[in-house]
């Protein structure tokens, strides 16, 4: 289970307390009703859904009920960062935790060095 | 006869460390036996002479106790004090025996003695690896007919009680500086390092004493003192201390992400007769900042032809029934090893009166400390031999012992055979937690390599071996500094994994690698011939190490039997993955308290005991219990619908609206972002107003709908559907607090706030006026769709003129507690005029009557507003609101979508079916074209027919076309209709 860190209430807090949010740091085009098709995939349908460092947006349902962003590695699941909403993107380093490509889930587990 | 005789004749006098004067009665397979207090049922019965447990899994072959501890893969036992607690599958070298305890063997019929299914072993050639796969193919009913219930009981284990538990299992978190997972020389020591920096320390082990190596390994000294003792002294030590948790009987099973580790503490399995206020098992979920792993390492067994038979055991495991519960594993023992550790249990079994058959050592050059050793107690030594078969059949009786490359093979009689391939470091945990692991080439082992938590491994598990480093480490890991030394008599060295001589591949012999699944090396050497080539494909072809003790003693003589067929190096072929739980863990353990009443929580309302009394029957919704009808006597369900549909219409009906989500929607800037978040405007709409609204996502599908009432300029009173209320929340907070942050707005779920009472029905404001103050009730000052704060029999109140049913009607929101007052007063007035009380499926049914839609019934979120036929409800002056650019996408506006229609059966006694699907032509080939499916379907009373509402492609240019719902049986005619079915006028509604 994650230990998240409420960039709000400013604690460690356990996984159960959260709920995951999807991808952070996608706006809401604000003359959403003129953009083209093609825009408006972009804007709802697609995701990066990147494998090492992914940006993410959580909430705090059970606890502030606050929603924020947080930079999080998907192989390691380790966190980052935590940080407000509304702030910008915070640029961090690759992790090097996604250094090789694996093919399947079971090739992982053979995978002893 | 003295206490100590009793309790076996192959108890030592003066061996171990339990009290002979304190005993302990139990029974195995009915016979009673005498046990010592500390016993396991293992070591009690070898007290008896009694080695045979149980039979194996495939080939019932008898079953001896392999181990000492908690890795046993054979001694399988159902363990009961009563008829309800009774639980299969125990390892009979963890169960510690209990006075009264019942003990049964497993897997065997008639008698473990005579097993009929041991017949299974003479026709072994037949269930060789991917024998089921195999054999049992086609045809596909025999699957569950035939072959499944034969494989179950063929190839069973244990038999789970049929009765509920009736223990309780707890629950309980903590946090803590650091866990040390492991109580051995090198837990206890980097426990003493750590607790003395002042850090919170969590020591856990599974044993019921601390010690781990210590309860077999007596030669060894730690401070000065015997290695036993001290680990005793140091437990008391930290226990003292009020930093120091020191948990034992409590295994952690599961280490999981970012410290988070699972413990079970075993907390009355051993006790005789447990206070009823104790759990049987405790869970602990432990959030440790740092974890020390110290979980040692497990002694493998030998691999060749027929190292199964009961008798034959690890040497360590010999060595703790000797040194730890005084009982000899035989009279005439012998030893086959490939490593240092069997000659120091033949050591001790020979200076404690037992007889050493012969050491018979696979490896040329034994150390000549060892040599020496044996020489001086007499023991022959045979190096350079092998153990290439043993004969008994209930018990081993005998070794046939040979030269390394064949040649002078002798049988020796034997009542045991000990053996020891060596040690295999515990990184299951470390696994669990993500770390990757190195092959060490010289000690064929695989060890921690690079950690992914803020962990680290000491001791044996860690490869350490020699002890003074081990304890160095030990002091290092903890973080303090402890003086401390120890002292053992011999360095180990050696160890083999893989098939040992005469079960190599050109041979044909059962020598077994997994003794809990009957896997055999040459099972292993089946699945690579069959082109198994991945360590997971051969672990599920075989089922290697995938029974529960998930190999701990097999895994590694399978890689390496694997890795030897397939000439690649071990580390190539790879190591399957550790998972948790490290043993198995109860259910009751994991359920906890959430079971019963508390398994999923029922949320009732705060009329539920009223309703109760009034003979309601309940449905559930959501979580929520609501009224479904309430039937008179006499009255079945659909009787008592069509009355309470009825009298709703004519005179009146109360119903328990109080499950509605309600958020209070606040701020300067509330209209503005309602105007967001609906497809409807909300500006205009006044005070003391209200107005049905129409949510969608931002794909322009309907997500929610409900009636909004406007309280004040900057209050509004929302409602979403019973089940939409947390999501709307959310939905509504996610926008507010990231896309629209610049409104002053505040939401606040007040669902469990009101009780909602609704009055419906001619005579509905007759029943409700003499408890309302503060409003005019008429209609010229309080119409349709009218809201006002006021109070209802003096509680504050607001009160909505609102119908779902197309009549008269209001419904009353009072605080929660007062809502039973209420309720029951206006039911008290109501009855007497006629009216009734009724629940969900009248108020669908009076809904249906009037072609109001159901969100997430009549709508599946593919269903623009448009498809509902609220095209109406969709602003087209806003400049913006979620879900206005969805709504343009092109297939959103096509031609020929599917729109909600009313249909009527051509008969109109027939009720259709929900889900029924909707054709044009009943008799075209299959797969048919289906033009959409009917949502909801009833019969009703006040039509005196039945009516349907579904979803048809182009529905509303189909009006009055026959359609067709072709079910199993029949095929039902339909017409295609407007969707009010009752009032068409609606004037009803204006009463």
């Amino acid at each position: 289970m994650l230990l998240i860190h409420c960039p709000y209430c400013e604690e460690d807090r356990s996984e159960l307390e959260f709920r995951w949010a999807g991808e952070a740091h996608i706006a809401r085009p604000e003359n959403i009703a003129a953009i083209s098709d093609e825009e408006f995939a972009e804007y709802f349908f697609l995701r990066n859904n990147e494998k090492g460092l992914t940006y993410e947006r959580w909430r705090h349902i059970h606890g502030c009920g606050r929603f924020f962003n947080a930079a999080r590695d998907t192989v390691s699941d380790r966190f980052l960062t935590t940080y407000k909403a509304g702030l910008p993107k915070q640029v961090l380093p690759e992790t090097g935790a996604s250094e090789k490509t694996v093919e399947t889930y079971e090739a992982t587990e053979g995978d002893a060095r | 006869m003295s206490a100590s005789s009793n309790s076996g004749a192959y108890r030592i006098k003066g061996a171990g460390r339990l009290t002979p004067a304190r005993t302990a009665r139990f029974t195995f397979d009915g016979k009673s036996y005498t046990a010592l207090e500390g016993d396991t049922v293992a070591s009690a019965l070898l007290a008896h002479g009694v080695h045979l447990l149980g039979r194996s899994f495939k080939y019932h072959r008898p079953r001896g106790i392999l181990s000492a501890g908690p890795e046993e893969p054979n001694a399988l036992i159902d363990v009961s004090r009563d008829a309800a607690r009774r639980q299969p599958n125990v390892r009979a070298t963890v169960q510690e025996v209990f006075d009264g305890a019942k003990i049964a063997s497993q897997n065997r019929w008639p008698s473990l003695k005579f097993d009929v299914g041991a017949i299974n072993n003479l026709f072994s050639p037949f269930f060789a690896a991917g024998f089921y796969y195999k054999t049992f193919m086609w045809p596909r009913e025999a699957w569950v007919k035939v072959y499944e219930p034969f494989i179950r009981r063929a190839a069973g284990l244990g038999v789970a009680p049929t009765e509920e538990d009736p223990d309780h299992y707890a629950s309980r978190y903590a946090h803590c500086d650091v866990l040390i997972a492991g109580a051995g020389v090198a837990g206890l020591t980097a426990a003493l390092s750590a607790a003395a920096t002042g850090q919170s320390v969590f020591l856990v082990d599974e044993q019921p004493q601390v010690g781990g190596a210590l309860h077999y390994d007596a030669a060894t000294t730690i401070d000065g003192q015997n290695g036993y003792d001290w680990a005793q002294r140091t437990a008391a030590k930290l226990r003292a201390m009020p930093n120091v948790t020191v948990l034992t009987r409590t295994t952690v099973f599961g280490y999981y992400n970012h410290g988070f580790l699972g413990l079970v503490e075993r907390v009355t399995d051993h006790v005789a007769k447990p206070g009823k206020d104790l759990p049987r098992e405790r869970l602990w979920q432990v959030r440790a900042k740092r974890v020390v792993l110290a979980t040692g390492s497990i002694e493998r067994h030998m691999v060749f032809a027929n190292n199964d038979r009961p008798g034959i055991m690890l040497a360590s495991a010999a060595r703790t029934f000797l040194n730890h519960h005084g009982v000899a594993v035989g009279r005439q023992v012998g030893v086959y090893t490939a490593h240092d550790s069997a000659y120091e249990a033949a050591f001790d079994l020979k200076r404690a009166g037992v007889s050493i058959a012969a050491i018979v050592d696979n490896r040329p050059d034994p150390s000549e400390a060892l040599l020496a050793e044996a020489r001086a107690l007499g023991i022959s030594v045979l190096s350079g031999h092998a153990v290439t078969d043993t004969g008994g059949r209930l018990r081993t009786s005998s070794m046939t012992v040979a030269r390394n490359g064949g040649g002078d093979a002798r049988k020796i009689a034997v009542d045991a055979l000990i053996v020891s391939a060596g040690w295999t470091p515990s990184v299951h945990l470390f696994s669990q937690s993500r770390g990757k692991l190195r092959f060490d080439e010289a000690n064929q082992r695989f060890l921690p390599d690079i950690y992914a938590q803020d962990c680290v491994s000491i001791g044996a598990c860690n490869g350490t071996d020699d002890l003074a480093e081990l304890i160095g480490e030990a002091i290092a890991a903890g973080g303090g500094s402890v003086a401390l030394s120890g002292e053992n008599r011999f360095e180990w060295t050696g160890g083999m994994i893989g098939a040992a001589e005469g079960a190599g591949p050109d041979t044909t012999v059962k020598a077994f690698v997994d003794f809990q699944h009957d896997v055999t090396a040459k099972d292993i050497r089946l699945a690579v011939r069959e082109g198994m080539h991945s360590i997971e494909h051969i672990k599920r072809f075989t089922t290697n190490g995938m029974a529960s003790d998930q190999g701990k003693l097999s895994n590694m003589h399978g890689l390496a039997i694997a890795a030897e067929m397939l000439d690649r190096p071990i580390p190539k072929v790879g190591l399957t993955t550790f998972r948790a739980p490290y043993t198995p863990v109860t259910y009751g353990t994991l359920v906890g308290h959430s079971r019963g009443e508390l398994f999923d929580p029922a949320r009732k309302t705060p009329m539920h005991a009223l309703e109760t009394a009034e003979g309601a029957e309940f449905e559930d919704v959501g979580n929520w219990k609501r009224a479904w009808y309430y039937p008179k006597r006499g009255e079945d369900m659909l009787a008592a619908v069509n009355r309470e549909c009825r009298t709703v219409r004519e005179v009146a009906g109360v119903f328990n609206g109080s499950t509605l989500g309600k958020i209070e929607v606040v701020g300067p800037d509330a209209a503005e972002f309602l105007n967001l978040l609906y497809t409807n405007a909300w500006g205009n709409l006044k005070p003391g107003k209200s107005r049905y609204g129409i949510m969608t996502r931002e794909d322009g599908f309907v997500y929610d709908d409900g009636v909004v009432g406007r309280l004040a300029e900057d209050r509004f009173h929302v409602t979403t559907t019973t089940g939409g209320a947390p999501r709307v929340l959310h939905h509504m907070e996610d926008y507010l607090q990231t896309e629209f942050p610049h409104l002053r707005v505040w939401l606040t779920s007040t669902t469990e706030q009101w009780a909602v009472i609704a009055v419906q029905g001619p005579k509905a404001r007759e029943i409700i006026e003499p408890f309302v103050e503060g409003v005019d009730l008429s209609n010229e000052a309080f119409p349709h769709m009218s809201v006002a704060e006021c109070s209802v029999m003096g509680a504050p109140a607001r009160l909505f003129r609102v119908s779902f049913t197309g009549e008269l009607g209001y419904e009353i929101n009072v605080p929660a507690d007062y809502g039973p007052a209420v309720w029951k007063a206006i039911w008290e007035r109501a009855e007497p005029m006629g009216a009734c009380l009724y629940g969900t499926e009248t108020m669908h049914v009076l809904r249906a009557e009037k072609g109001y839609i159901i969100v997430g019934q009549d709508t599946d979120g593919t269903v623009t507003p448009d498809d509902a036929g609220l095209a109406w409800a969709v602003s087209s002056k806003k400049p913006d609101f979620v879900g206005i650019r969805g709504l343009k996408r092109p297939d959103l506006v096509r031609e020929g979508r599917k729109q909600l229609v009313g249909l009527l059966t051509k008969d109109p006694n027939v009720v259709l079916e929900e889900g029924g699907q909707i054709v044009v032509d009943p008799n075209q080939p299959k797969p048919m074209t289906m033009l959409g499916h009917v949502t909801s379907a009833y019969w009703s009373e006040n039509c005196g027919r039945s009516i349907a509402l579904a979803l048809v492609a182009g529905g509303r240019a189909r009006m009055g076309e026959t359609l067709y719902v072709p079910l199993a049986d029949r095929t039902i005619e339909v017409e295609v209709t407007d969707m009010v079915f009752f009032d068409k006028q609606g004037g009803r509604i204006h009463g």
